[in-house]
């Protein structure tokens, strides 16, 4: 051993961000069924929606062009929702307990999980993007749109991605944190994702017009079909920063508590 | 700082809610040497280990590792130590190369620097071929072995190892021992849990056997071997009224009692003497025995004699306890 090795280790939080973004990306990438249902649910999702129900659903424009913002939010949140996943395995598997003997902090973990989470669900919109334009979506948006759908689908990405690490340190075992992922896929189905709200039972108009999927969609929609936006932009920037503050709050005690 | 302890421990105690699970554990390991905590499933030793090493909060007590205090100095005791746990702490979508480099990096080398000790350790520890493959792939002795190297990047102060061998094969065992005893040759301080005694006794220099959550002995093998008196007697029993009076009459002296067997043991300096004169005593009538045997002690009962019950429990302490 050459004696260097024994030089003491100043903290570098950034440094291990990186590595940690680095091996969240490679275990992504390589756990291959989890990465090819994150990418296809959603295809698959759009084609039965348009295909196969959407003779059926009168909104007002061609049914792809509705429905193409419900499932890049589907989509996204999906994907985001697969970090519970990843995180709960980092906690009882060992690994983590490694990584704080070696004075990596836990939110540099979670950090890696909730960046490499970003970047696949940002691959997966641009692939969802793609079929959905094969197969006859045609935005009107300008350029300006589409950077402010962008911004408010990657705020919504994040806010999902550690609200979902919240939940991986929350759930005893992978599979409980898999049935998060099965919970989220749900909720943007009572919103306009698919449907528009006021053609479904009054008595759950209260949840789905208040429900933070609705505005999100509401708000792509609008950049990008140019229907209007009102403040449906505002409403879901605040519930995203709302889920996000929430969540890294939650994360900090639930790390504290689950490694007493 | 030379004269100070490697591991300093004074009256830690923990609970998991309401279950003790630490009753006050005091420990003194001189640097250099192989210490080993002995004892059964649920004795405590994962969690002494745990705290040690700064991954969780005595209720009580103090300890000291590597000159830090493991409460108030968690950054310095952590970049002192290296810890390898009991569930192999590594990526098994990774493979050996990349999970070392990531340890490497995590330990601040540069990208080359860690590639380069990755490529050392994976020579060292015989794991050259398997380093570009997954950990999935690995046998579990292979596992152990590459779990143990990412633990020796940087050469640290105090080594944590918490039941190395558990679940090994005879052979990969064996494996871990040299791999173990080359270490302890290279003078760092090893922290040792098992619940072998075998392995205990082969590789420590001192040894504390701790039972639920408190230490009941320490000393070195031979030390604590002397304990007890040097050899055991086992008697086999005519039949219940015959084992059910002997072990009446023995009280505590009685060692590895079984009823169903009908046998029992007790301890004896070995001598053709005392053997014949214990048998004269316990069984005057001489119908009650009906074989006897003469073994040296072991560890084994030196923990008997003073916890009364084996080490080898069928319990589960996976769960962290």
């Amino acid at each position: 051993m050459s004696d260097t090795l024994t030089a003491p280790r100043p903290a570098a939080p950034l440094g291990d961000l990186g590595v940690m973004v680095r091996r969240a990306t490679t275990l992504t990438i390589r756990n291959g069924d989890a990465l090819i249902t994150s990418l296809a649910l959603p295809i698959m999702l759009m084609l039965l929606f348009v295909y196969l129900f959407g003779g059926a659903i009168q909104t007002g424009t061609a049914y792809v062009t509705y429905v193409v913002p419900g499932v890049i939010m589907l989509c996204a949140s999906f994907g985001a929702s697969l970090t519970a996943v990843v995180v709960t395995h980092d906690m009882t598997n060992g690994i983590m307990d490694r990584f704080r003997s070696m004075d990596v902090r836990g939110a540099a973990v979670l950090g890696g999980h909730v960046v490499a989470s970003t970047a696949r669900n940002l691959v997966s919109t641009l692939l969802v993007l793609g079929v959905a334009f094969l197969i006859g979506f045609r935005p009107s948006a300008s350029f300006v749109d589409w950077l402010a759908a962008a911004g408010l689908l990657l705020v919504a990405i994040v806010a999902l991605s550690w609200a979902s690490a919240a939940v991986g340190l929350l759930a005893k075992t992978p599979e409980a944190a898999g049935g998060f992922t099965f919970f989220v896929m749900f909720l943007p189905y009572p919103s306009s994702a698919f449907v528009p709200v006021d053609t479904m039972p009054a008595w759950i108009h209260g949840f789905a017009d208040n429900q933070p999927f609705t505005p999100l969609i509401e708000a792509l929609r609008g950049f990008l079909l140019g229907t209007p936006v009102g403040d449906s932009a505002w409403v879901a920037l605040a519930w995203c920063t709302g889920i996000l503050a929430i969540s890294v709050a939650a994360t900090g005690r639930l790390f504290k508590r689950r490694t007493a | 700082m030379p004269g100070e302890p490697a591991i300093e421990a004074t009256g830690l105690t923990k609970s998991y809610g309401s279950v003790p699970v630490l009753n006050g554990i005091s420990l003194h390991v001189p640097p250099g040497s192989v210490f080993s905590l002995l004892g059964p499933n649920g004795a405590g030793k994962t969690t002494t280990v745990r705290i040690l090493t700064t991954l969780t909060s005595p209720d009580a007590g103090s300890a000291r590792v590597a000159g830090h205090d493991v409460e108030r100095d968690r950054g310095l005791v952590r970049r002192s130590i290296s810890l390898t746990g009991q569930d192999t702490a590594l990526d098994e979508v990774q493979t050996g190369a990349e999970n070392l480099l990531m340890m490497g990096r995590l330990c601040r080398l540069s990208r080359r620097a860690a590639t380069r000790r990755a490529a050392e350790l994976l020579e060292q520890f015989d794991l050259r071929e398997a380093g570009a493959r997954r950990i999935s792939t690995y046998s579990g002795g292979m596992r152990r072995r590459l779990d143990l190297a990412a633990s020796l990047i940087v050469r640290p102060a105090v080594i944590f190892l918490d039941e190395p061998t558990t679940g090994l094969d005879p052979r990969s065992r064996a494996a871990m021992w040299t791999v173990i005893t080359d270490l302890a040759r290279s003078g760092v301080t090893i922290f040792l849990t098992t619940q072998y005694l075998e392995e205990a006794d082969k590789l420590a220099d001192r040894i504390a056997l701790v039972d639920g959550g408190r230490i009941v002995a320490e000393g070195t093998a031979t030390q604590l071997k002397q304990q007890v008196s040097g050899h055991r007697l086992d008697l086999t029993l005519t039949d219940r009224a015959a084992f059910d009076a002997l072990a009446a009459g023995l009280r505590d002296r009685a060692l590895l009692p079984d009823r169903e067997r009908l046998s029992l043991s007790v301890a004896t300096d070995g001598t053709a003497g005392h053997v014949r004169a214990l048998l004269d005593t316990l069984d005057p009538a001489r119908t009650a025995v009906t074989r006897f045997a003469v073994h040296s002690a072991t560890l084994d009962d030196v923990f008997l004699a003073l916890t009364g019950h084996a080490t080898a429990t069928p319990d589960k302490e996976r769960a962290g306890v």
